[in-house]
């Protein structure tokens, strides 16, 4: 369609409110990225300019916040320091500046190796339960389907750390305190009303006539459930997968609450990485930065599968 | 192919009778039309033949084997849905394929190729095998539904109006392309429909449904000529049958209460009939004119020849040529 009838038509936006609009989202976009943008730049300041008042916008790059990230470093005495060989790598030359010599390296890759695991586990886990269940809901007279639709989102109507003190005795007295699988298995939990009401949406949509027809062409069931409507439910599955993921990847209150040496999650982690005489600003941006990645990519992986259309055309209404 | 055999089915949704009592035995090779208007109980029908449906009494057989608990995959039968179906996210292709890749056939790619190419050529498709299912226009995408079950050799295909959807031109092809393909084949076929010329151009057998109950099943001819009740005579003829209280003509057989008045039954003239009426309406539609009458406070519908040239508020005369009677309960009377 041209803009000139555009401009005339009723239900089309007229150019200048367009205009408008795209301007106020920009903006907002804008706005929404400063500190994003901030904690980003950060990440490669030195201890001194990240802490300096007024805020430098404009400051000499140094890689010493991804070093104290992923190295722990110790003092020594200057003399000490000479007496050794030529430094190892980039990191060890920066901490012999500061009179310090790279000790070995620090907990953030397992904390990040945990994050993955039990944000992917859980969103696997979360969408393949959502996505049988809401096929169930979907498709089969459930008795009671309404009261247990309800109950379902009910789980999601208090606050999660309304709970924490009796998961945190329940997870102490069956051995799941501070395990991958006890986070996996709770955020799952968490994740799974949602999958099971943004996928009942989704095969609502689906006409049964697809799984019929596959039905009396000699598929059982199940085999019509994998081959015409996962197909279909793409879209939905993997808009849901991003929702469950997110919710996985940042949760802090838990992760705290539940893990420590040995399923400690990243945001648990970030936030208390020290350095010499107070918060390493530059480690926990470098840190918080690495840690944006994972979801920035399976987004745009998926961004296809959200940006399609969905089925249209292949039935008549 | 085979014989299919309905056995004094029930099926009722809720509160809702959908299909009582229903007995219909589809020959080998037979083509077979359920007619009736929306919500008689046609689609519940075929789905009960098909096994998307478990019917609450009465047994189906195919071929001679009880099917009535067995799973639709196990049936062997083939179904093209009113609203086509096809998978939006496969080709023509694999549209047509679907069937005979399923894990019970094990059906070799090159029979399955070769088998599809054989149908899309038959439905004039084959240029289109390519494409999304979801490209083509409405006309094709019918006969690929078509094509999806006939690339298959059920006992039975089972069809849920599958021209309805379609603009009257190519329903009148696909009609006659059709009825061609199952001669061809000698395909078995119950083909749902509310449409009087499809049943009547297709069937070898007219099923009349109404209410979930079969009134009348029989040849075209037999159904048009004799139908055992008005409701059946309804159902066939354009413009409908006229009904009329027998009282407004004379020489009723005893019983009779209505008077079953198609075109073919009424001579129309200036002059010289039985009773006169009134011409209020002419419809031309080129070769034949649509006169609406009124007759003694009764609108009557009647062809009647361009030539004649009737106009409205014109007096003309009936006569009555061997009609249909009805009793008070619409039950055929005999003349």
């Amino acid at each position: 369609m041209t803009s000139a009838t555009a401009a005339h038509s009723v239900v089309e936006p007229s150019a200048t409110t367009r205009r408008l609009a795209g301007s106020l989202v920009v903006l907002y976009a804008i706005i929404t990225m400063i500190p994003l943008v901030w904690i980003m730049l950060t990440a490669f300041k030195s201890p001194d300019d990240a802490i300096s008042y007024p805020p430098k916008v404009m400051f000499k790059p140094s890689l010493e916040g991804f070093c104290n990230l992923f190295t722990t470093r110790s003092r020594q005495t200057p003399e000490f320091i000479r007496s050794l060989g030529p430094p190892q790598g980039l990191c060890d030359s920066i901490a012999r500046e500061r009179n310090m010599v790279v000790a070995g390296p620090s907990n953030y890759v397992p904390r990040f190796v945990n994050s993955l695991i039990i944000a992917f586990g859980s969103t696997v886990l979360a969408v393949t339960l959502g996505t049988l269940s809401a096929y169930g809901f979907s498709r089969f007279r459930v008795p009671l389907k309404d009261d247990l639709l309800f109950f379902i989102l009910s789980t999601r109507m208090m606050p999660p750390i309304a709970v924490a003190i009796p998961i945190y005795l329940m997870y102490r007295t069956i051995g799941l305190s501070d395990t991958r699988l006890g986070m996996i298995l709770l955020y799952t939990s968490v994740n799974v009303s949602l999958a099971v009401w943004l996928l009942k949406g989704f095969i609502d949509e689906i006409p049964r006539e697809y799984e019929e027809a596959a039905m009396i062409d000699g598929y059982t069931r199940f085999q019509a459930f994998v081959k015409v409507v996962l197909p279909q439910a793409t879209t939905g599955i993997a808009a849901t997968a991003i929702f469950c993921l997110i919710f996985a990847w940042n949760e802090y209150a838990f992760a705290v609450l539940l893990t420590s040496g040995n399923a400690q999650t990243a945001p648990p982690f970030i936030p208390i990485i020290i350095g010499e005489g107070g918060q390493d600003w530059p480690a926990v941006a470098a840190g918080t930065t690495l840690f944006l990645v994972p979801i920035v990519v399976f987004t745009v992986l998926l961004r296809k599968h959200l940006l399609r259309g969905i089925t249209f055309g292949a039935v008549r209404k | 192919m085979a014989e299919v055999e309905i056995n004094a089915v029930s099926k009722a949704f809720g509160k809702l009778q959908a299909v009582t009592d229903l007995s219909l035995t589809i020959g080998n090779g037979e083509f077979v039309a359920l007619l009736g208007p929306t919500g008689a109980g046609k689609t519940t029908a075929l789905r009960l033949i098909a096994g998307l449906e478990q019917p609450d009494e009465g047994s189906i057989r195919i071929d001679g084997r009880d099917v009535t608990g067995d799973a639709p995959a196990d049936r062997d039968v083939a179904f093209v849905f009113q609203q086509y179906s096809l998978y939006p996210h496969l080709t023509v292709f694999e549209n047509m394929a679907f069937a005979l890749r399923a894990p019970i056939r094990r059906m070799p790619e090159a029979d399955i190729r070769a088998k599809v190419q054989d149908v899309a050529r038959l439905l004039h498709i084959e240029t289109k095998l390519d494409n999304k299912a979801t490209l083509l226009s409405g006309g094709q995408m019918q006969r690929v539904a078509i094509g999806r079950a006939l690339v298959r050799s059920p006992s039975i295909y089972l069809m849920d109006e599958p021209l309805s959807s379609l603009d009257a031109k190519l329903r009148g092809e696909l009609r006659l392309e059709l009825k061609r393909i199952q001669v061809d084949l000698g395909a078995t076929i119950l083909y749902v429909t509310h449409d009087q010329t499809e049943a009547m151009t297709m069937a070898s057998r007219i099923g009349v449904i109404e209410g979930g109950r079969l009134m009348q099943i029989g040849t075209p001819r037999e159904i048009y000529e004799n139908p055992i009740n008005a409701h059946v005579a309804a159902r066939l003829g354009q413009p409908v049958i006229n009904l009329l209280p027998a009282g407004l003509f004379a020489g009723a057989p005893h019983g009779a209460e209505t008077i079953g008045a198609r075109t073919e039954h009424l001579t129309i003239a200036r002059g010289g009939g039985d009773v006169s009426a009134t011409v209020k309406r002419v419809e031309h539609l080129g070769d034949q004119s649509h006169l609406h009458l009124d007759l003694a406070g009764r609108p009557v519908v009647t062809l009647a020849d361009p030539e004649a040239a009737f106009g409205a508020g014109e007096v003309v005369s009936l006569r009555l040529n061997k009609p249909l009677f009805f009793d008070a309960k619409g039950r055929r009377v005999a003349a």
